[in-house]
Protein backbone atom coordinates (compact mmCIF):
# COMPACT_ATOMS: atom_id res chain seq x y z
CA UNK A 1 0.00 0.00 0.00
CA UNK A 2 1.49 3.34 -1.05
CA UNK A 3 1.42 6.62 0.82
CA UNK A 4 -1.38 7.70 -1.50
CA UNK A 5 -3.61 4.81 -0.35
CA UNK A 6 -2.71 5.35 3.30
CA UNK A 7 -3.44 9.06 2.94
CA UNK A 8 -6.86 8.16 1.57
CA UNK A 9 -7.52 6.06 4.69
CA UNK A 10 -6.30 8.95 6.83
CA UNK A 11 -8.65 11.39 5.07
CA UNK A 12 -11.57 8.97 5.59
CA UNK A 13 -10.76 8.68 9.29
CA UNK A 14 -10.43 12.45 9.63
CA UNK A 15 -13.87 12.82 8.05
CA UNK A 16 -15.31 10.30 10.53
CA UNK A 17 -13.61 12.13 13.41
CA UNK A 18 -14.95 15.51 12.29
CA UNK A 19 -18.48 14.07 12.01
CA UNK A 20 -18.16 12.41 15.42
CA UNK A 21 -16.87 15.66 16.91
CA UNK A 22 -19.86 17.46 15.41
CA UNK A 23 -22.23 15.01 17.11
CA UNK A 24 -20.30 15.47 20.38
CA UNK A 25 -20.69 19.23 20.04
CA UNK A 26 -24.46 19.03 19.51
CA UNK A 27 -24.90 16.53 22.36
CA UNK A 28 -22.92 18.76 24.74
CA UNK A 29 -24.94 21.90 23.92
CA UNK A 30 -22.16 23.43 21.83
CA UNK A 31 -24.00 23.99 18.52
CA UNK A 32 -21.32 26.34 17.15
CA UNK A 33 -18.75 23.57 17.61
CA UNK A 34 -21.06 21.04 15.95
CA UNK A 35 -21.61 23.30 12.96
CA UNK A 36 -17.90 24.13 12.67
CA UNK A 37 -17.04 20.43 12.78
CA UNK A 38 -19.59 19.69 10.07
CA UNK A 39 -17.92 22.40 8.00
CA UNK A 40 -14.51 20.84 8.62
CA UNK A 41 -15.87 17.42 7.63
CA UNK A 42 -17.10 18.94 4.35
CA UNK A 43 -13.70 20.55 3.77
CA UNK A 44 -11.87 17.28 4.42
CA UNK A 45 -14.15 15.43 1.94
CA UNK A 46 -13.52 18.17 -0.64
CA UNK A 47 -9.77 17.93 0.00
CA UNK A 48 -9.97 14.12 -0.39
CA UNK A 49 -11.49 14.35 -3.86
CA UNK A 50 -9.05 17.14 -4.82
CA UNK A 51 -6.05 15.09 -3.72
CA UNK A 52 -7.31 12.00 -5.57
CA UNK A 53 -7.73 14.02 -8.74
CA UNK A 54 -4.24 15.53 -8.43
CA UNK A 55 -2.55 12.19 -7.70
CA UNK A 56 -4.42 10.22 -10.35
CA UNK A 57 -1.20 8.91 -11.92
CA UNK A 58 0.37 7.63 -8.68
CA UNK A 59 -0.17 3.95 -7.85
CA UNK A 60 -2.09 2.70 -4.82
CA UNK A 61 0.47 -0.06 -4.38
CA UNK B 1 27.74 -4.66 -2.66
CA UNK B 2 24.53 -3.11 -3.83
CA UNK B 3 21.44 -3.50 -1.66
CA UNK B 4 18.74 -5.12 -3.82
CA UNK B 5 15.22 -3.78 -4.39
CA UNK B 6 15.68 -0.32 -2.87
CA UNK B 7 14.06 1.22 -5.94
CA UNK B 8 12.68 -1.51 -8.16
CA UNK B 9 9.86 -3.69 -6.83
CA UNK B 10 10.76 -7.16 -5.68
CA UNK B 11 9.10 -9.69 -8.05
CA UNK B 12 7.46 -11.78 -5.32
CA UNK B 13 6.03 -8.92 -3.21
CA UNK B 14 5.48 -6.38 -5.97
CA UNK B 15 6.91 -3.54 -3.85
CA UNK B 16 10.40 -2.38 -2.86
CA UNK B 17 11.92 -3.88 0.28
CA UNK B 18 11.74 -0.83 2.56
CA UNK B 19 7.98 -0.69 2.06
CA UNK B 20 7.62 -4.33 3.08
CA UNK B 21 9.77 -3.53 6.12
CA UNK B 22 7.77 -0.51 7.25
CA UNK B 23 4.47 -2.37 6.90
CA UNK B 24 5.77 -5.25 9.01
CA UNK B 25 6.89 -2.70 11.59
CA UNK B 26 3.53 -0.91 11.48
CA UNK B 27 1.77 -4.26 11.98
CA UNK B 28 3.73 -4.70 15.22
CA UNK B 29 2.81 -1.14 16.19
CA UNK B 30 -0.88 -1.89 15.64
CA UNK B 31 -0.50 -4.75 18.13
CA UNK B 32 1.26 -2.48 20.64
CA UNK B 33 -1.32 0.30 20.54
CA UNK B 34 -4.15 -2.22 20.11
CA UNK B 35 -3.14 -3.86 23.39
CA UNK B 36 -3.12 -0.51 25.17
CA UNK B 37 -6.49 0.48 23.73
CA UNK B 38 -7.88 -2.88 24.88
CA UNK B 39 -6.51 -2.19 28.36
CA UNK B 40 -8.26 1.18 28.29
CA UNK B 41 -11.60 -0.38 27.33
CA UNK B 42 -11.39 -3.12 29.97
CA UNK B 43 -10.30 -0.77 32.76
CA UNK B 44 -12.95 1.75 31.87
CA UNK B 45 -15.74 -0.82 31.75
CA UNK B 46 -14.57 -2.15 35.11
CA UNK B 47 -14.34 1.26 36.79
CA UNK B 48 -16.52 2.01 39.82
CA UNK B 49 -19.70 3.97 39.12
CA UNK B 50 -19.02 7.72 39.27
CA UNK B 51 -15.27 7.35 39.50
CA UNK B 52 -14.33 7.69 35.83
CA UNK B 53 -13.17 11.25 35.03
CA UNK B 54 -15.04 13.36 32.50
CA UNK B 55 -13.82 16.73 31.30
CA UNK B 56 -10.35 16.49 32.86
CA UNK B 57 -8.58 17.28 29.61
CA UNK B 58 -8.79 20.53 27.68
CA UNK B 59 -10.75 19.76 24.49
CA UNK B 60 -9.47 23.00 22.90
CA UNK B 61 -5.84 21.87 23.22
CA UNK B 62 -6.72 18.36 22.02
CA UNK B 63 -8.48 19.86 19.00
CA UNK B 64 -5.48 22.10 18.29
CA UNK B 65 -3.17 19.09 18.37
CA UNK B 66 -5.52 17.16 16.08
CA UNK B 67 -5.42 20.00 13.55
CA UNK B 68 -1.61 20.20 13.81
CA UNK B 69 -1.21 16.48 13.10
CA UNK B 70 -3.77 16.54 10.27
CA UNK B 71 -1.86 19.37 8.61
CA UNK B 72 1.43 17.53 9.12
CA UNK B 73 -0.02 14.48 7.32
CA UNK B 74 -0.81 16.73 4.36
CA UNK B 75 2.66 18.33 4.33
CA UNK B 76 4.25 14.86 4.51
CA UNK B 77 2.26 13.77 1.48
CA UNK B 78 3.16 16.98 -0.36
CA UNK B 79 6.87 16.45 0.45
CA UNK B 80 6.68 12.98 -1.12
CA UNK B 81 4.80 14.28 -4.18
CA UNK B 82 7.41 17.06 -4.55
CA UNK B 83 10.13 14.37 -4.68
CA UNK B 84 8.08 12.39 -7.20
CA UNK B 85 7.95 15.36 -9.58
CA UNK B 86 11.58 16.32 -8.95
CA UNK B 87 11.01 19.53 -6.97
CA UNK B 88 13.62 19.27 -4.25
CA UNK B 89 13.06 22.84 -3.00
CA UNK B 90 9.38 22.18 -2.40
CA UNK B 91 10.24 18.94 -0.62
CA UNK B 92 12.51 20.89 1.73
CA UNK B 93 9.78 23.41 2.43
CA UNK B 94 7.03 20.86 3.11
CA UNK B 95 9.17 18.70 5.35
CA UNK B 96 10.27 21.77 7.30
CA UNK B 97 6.56 22.49 7.80
CA UNK B 98 6.04 18.90 9.01
CA UNK B 99 8.80 19.29 11.59
CA UNK B 100 7.48 22.65 12.75
CA UNK B 101 3.98 21.20 13.17
CA UNK B 102 5.34 18.16 15.02
CA UNK B 103 7.40 20.27 17.41
CA UNK B 104 4.40 22.51 18.08
CA UNK B 105 2.36 19.38 18.84
CA UNK B 106 4.98 18.27 21.35
CA UNK B 107 5.07 21.75 22.88
CA UNK B 108 1.29 21.66 23.43
CA UNK B 109 1.58 18.18 24.90
CA UNK B 110 4.28 19.32 27.32
CA UNK B 111 2.04 22.20 28.39
CA UNK B 112 -0.78 19.74 29.07
CA UNK B 113 1.54 17.48 31.07
CA UNK B 114 2.78 20.43 33.10
CA UNK B 115 -0.80 21.47 33.81
CA UNK B 116 -1.49 18.02 35.25
CA UNK B 117 1.82 18.01 37.13
CA UNK B 118 0.97 21.15 39.13
CA UNK B 119 -2.66 20.12 39.68
CA UNK B 120 -3.18 18.71 43.19
CA UNK B 121 -5.95 16.93 45.04
CA UNK B 122 -5.55 17.59 48.76
CA UNK B 123 -7.41 15.52 51.33
CA UNK B 124 -8.02 17.54 54.50
CA UNK B 125 -8.38 16.28 58.06
CA UNK B 126 -11.94 17.67 58.27
CA UNK B 127 -13.04 15.30 55.45
CA UNK B 128 -13.14 17.92 52.69
CA UNK B 129 -11.05 17.95 49.54
CA UNK B 130 -9.19 20.91 48.07
CA UNK B 131 -8.47 20.64 44.37
CA UNK B 132 -6.53 23.02 42.15
CA UNK B 133 -3.24 24.19 40.71
CA UNK B 134 -0.32 24.78 43.01
CA UNK B 135 0.71 28.41 43.30
CA UNK B 136 3.08 28.29 46.25
CA UNK B 137 4.31 25.84 48.84
CA UNK B 138 6.50 26.11 51.93
CA UNK B 139 7.07 24.24 55.19
CA UNK B 140 3.93 25.58 56.85
CA UNK B 141 1.33 26.02 54.09
CA UNK B 142 0.26 25.23 50.55
CA UNK B 143 -1.49 27.73 48.27
CA UNK B 144 -3.57 26.54 45.34
CA UNK B 145 -5.94 28.12 42.85
CA UNK B 146 -8.97 25.90 43.07
CA UNK B 147 -11.96 24.96 45.19
CA UNK B 148 -13.18 22.89 48.13
CA UNK B 149 -15.55 19.94 47.71
CA UNK B 150 -17.10 17.72 50.35
CA UNK B 151 -17.65 14.68 48.09
CA UNK B 152 -14.67 13.37 46.14
CA UNK B 153 -17.05 12.29 43.37
CA UNK B 154 -17.57 15.97 42.54
CA UNK B 155 -13.98 16.04 41.28
CA UNK B 156 -14.62 13.36 38.67
CA UNK B 157 -17.39 14.56 36.38
CA UNK B 158 -16.39 18.13 35.57
CA UNK B 159 -18.25 18.29 32.28
CA UNK B 160 -21.69 18.19 33.88
CA UNK B 161 -20.82 20.98 36.37
CA UNK B 162 -20.33 23.83 33.90
CA UNK B 163 -17.78 26.58 34.67
CA UNK B 164 -16.10 25.90 38.01
CA UNK B 165 -15.26 28.90 40.23
CA UNK B 166 -11.63 28.95 41.32
CA UNK B 167 -10.25 30.93 44.22
CA UNK B 168 -6.87 31.28 45.80
CA UNK B 169 -6.85 28.93 48.78
CA UNK B 170 -4.16 28.86 51.46
CA UNK B 171 -4.08 25.62 53.44
CA UNK B 172 -2.02 25.01 56.54
CA UNK B 173 0.08 21.85 56.28
CA UNK B 174 -1.20 20.76 59.70
CA UNK B 175 -4.74 20.53 58.16
CA UNK B 176 -3.61 18.22 55.34
CA UNK B 177 -4.14 14.48 55.59
CA UNK B 178 -2.63 13.68 52.18
CA UNK B 179 -1.94 15.37 48.88
CA UNK B 180 -1.12 14.07 45.43
CA UNK B 181 -0.65 15.67 42.03
CA UNK B 182 -2.41 14.53 38.86
CA UNK B 183 0.46 12.30 37.75
CA UNK B 184 0.04 8.79 36.31
CA UNK B 185 -0.15 7.40 39.86
CA UNK B 186 -3.24 9.45 40.74
CA UNK B 187 -5.82 7.12 39.19
CA UNK B 188 -6.42 4.64 36.37
CA UNK B 189 -7.53 7.29 33.88
CA UNK B 190 -4.36 9.34 34.32
CA UNK B 191 -2.19 6.21 34.20
CA UNK B 192 -3.77 5.36 30.84
CA UNK B 193 -3.62 8.97 29.66
CA UNK B 194 0.10 9.33 30.37
CA UNK B 195 0.92 5.87 28.99
CA UNK B 196 -1.02 6.25 25.76
CA UNK B 197 -0.13 9.87 25.02
CA UNK B 198 3.44 9.44 26.28
CA UNK B 199 4.05 6.49 23.96
CA UNK B 200 2.42 8.42 21.14
CA UNK B 201 4.56 11.49 21.87
CA UNK B 202 7.68 9.29 21.76
CA UNK B 203 6.59 8.13 18.31
CA UNK B 204 6.13 11.76 17.25
CA UNK B 205 9.59 12.57 18.57
CA UNK B 206 11.14 9.56 16.79
CA UNK B 207 9.34 10.42 13.55
CA UNK B 208 10.50 14.02 13.80
CA UNK B 209 14.11 12.90 14.25
CA UNK B 210 13.89 10.68 11.16
CA UNK B 211 12.19 13.40 9.12
CA UNK B 212 14.81 15.85 10.38
CA UNK B 213 17.60 13.53 9.24
CA UNK B 214 16.00 13.09 5.80
CA UNK B 215 15.51 16.85 5.58
CA UNK B 216 19.11 17.58 6.61
CA UNK B 217 22.12 15.29 6.14
CA UNK B 218 20.06 12.43 4.65
CA UNK B 219 18.90 14.63 1.77
CA UNK B 220 22.35 14.33 0.16
CA UNK B 221 21.08 11.09 -1.36
CA UNK B 222 18.79 13.14 -3.60
CA UNK B 223 21.80 14.07 -5.79
CA UNK B 224 23.09 10.54 -6.41
CA UNK B 225 19.93 8.41 -6.14
CA UNK B 226 16.71 10.48 -6.22
CA UNK B 227 14.39 7.48 -6.67
CA UNK B 228 15.74 5.74 -3.59
CA UNK B 229 15.52 8.98 -1.64
CA UNK B 230 11.89 9.42 -2.74
CA UNK B 231 11.15 5.91 -1.47
CA UNK B 232 12.69 6.82 1.89
CA UNK B 233 10.39 9.83 2.07
CA UNK B 234 7.42 7.59 1.31
CA UNK B 235 8.41 5.14 4.05
CA UNK B 236 8.82 7.93 6.61
CA UNK B 237 5.47 9.30 5.43
CA UNK B 238 3.79 5.93 6.03
CA UNK B 239 5.10 5.90 9.59
CA UNK B 240 3.97 9.48 10.09
CA UNK B 241 0.48 8.70 8.83
CA UNK B 242 0.26 5.76 11.21
CA UNK B 243 1.19 7.99 14.16
CA UNK B 244 -1.43 10.51 13.03
CA UNK B 245 -4.04 7.75 12.77
CA UNK B 246 -3.28 6.66 16.34
CA UNK B 247 -4.00 10.22 17.49
CA UNK B 248 -7.34 10.18 15.62
CA UNK B 249 -8.32 7.33 17.97
CA UNK B 250 -6.67 8.80 21.07
CA UNK B 251 -8.35 12.19 20.83
CA UNK B 252 -12.00 11.06 21.09
CA UNK B 253 -11.20 8.27 23.55
CA UNK B 254 -9.34 10.49 26.03
CA UNK B 255 -10.70 14.01 25.47
CA UNK B 256 -14.33 13.54 24.46
CA UNK B 257 -15.58 10.61 26.53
Amino acid sequence: MSLKAFHLIFVSMMTALALGFAIWGFVNQLPWLGLASLGVAGLVVFYGFYFLKKLKKISYL
Amino acid sequence: MEIPYTVKPRPDTGIYNAKVGIWLFLASEVMLFGGLFSAYVLLRVGADEGYWPHGWLDVRLGTLNTVLLALSAITTLLAWVACKVGQFGRFKFFHACTMALALTFLGVKMYEYHDKWIHYEIKLKDGRFADGHMIASDDTSVTIEGRYVTDEKALYDLRSQGPIPRDEIKISRSDILSMENYGPWHNTFLALYFTLTGLHALHILGGTLVIGYLWGPGSRMWKKDPERFTNRIEVSGLFWHFVDLVWIFLFPVLYLT
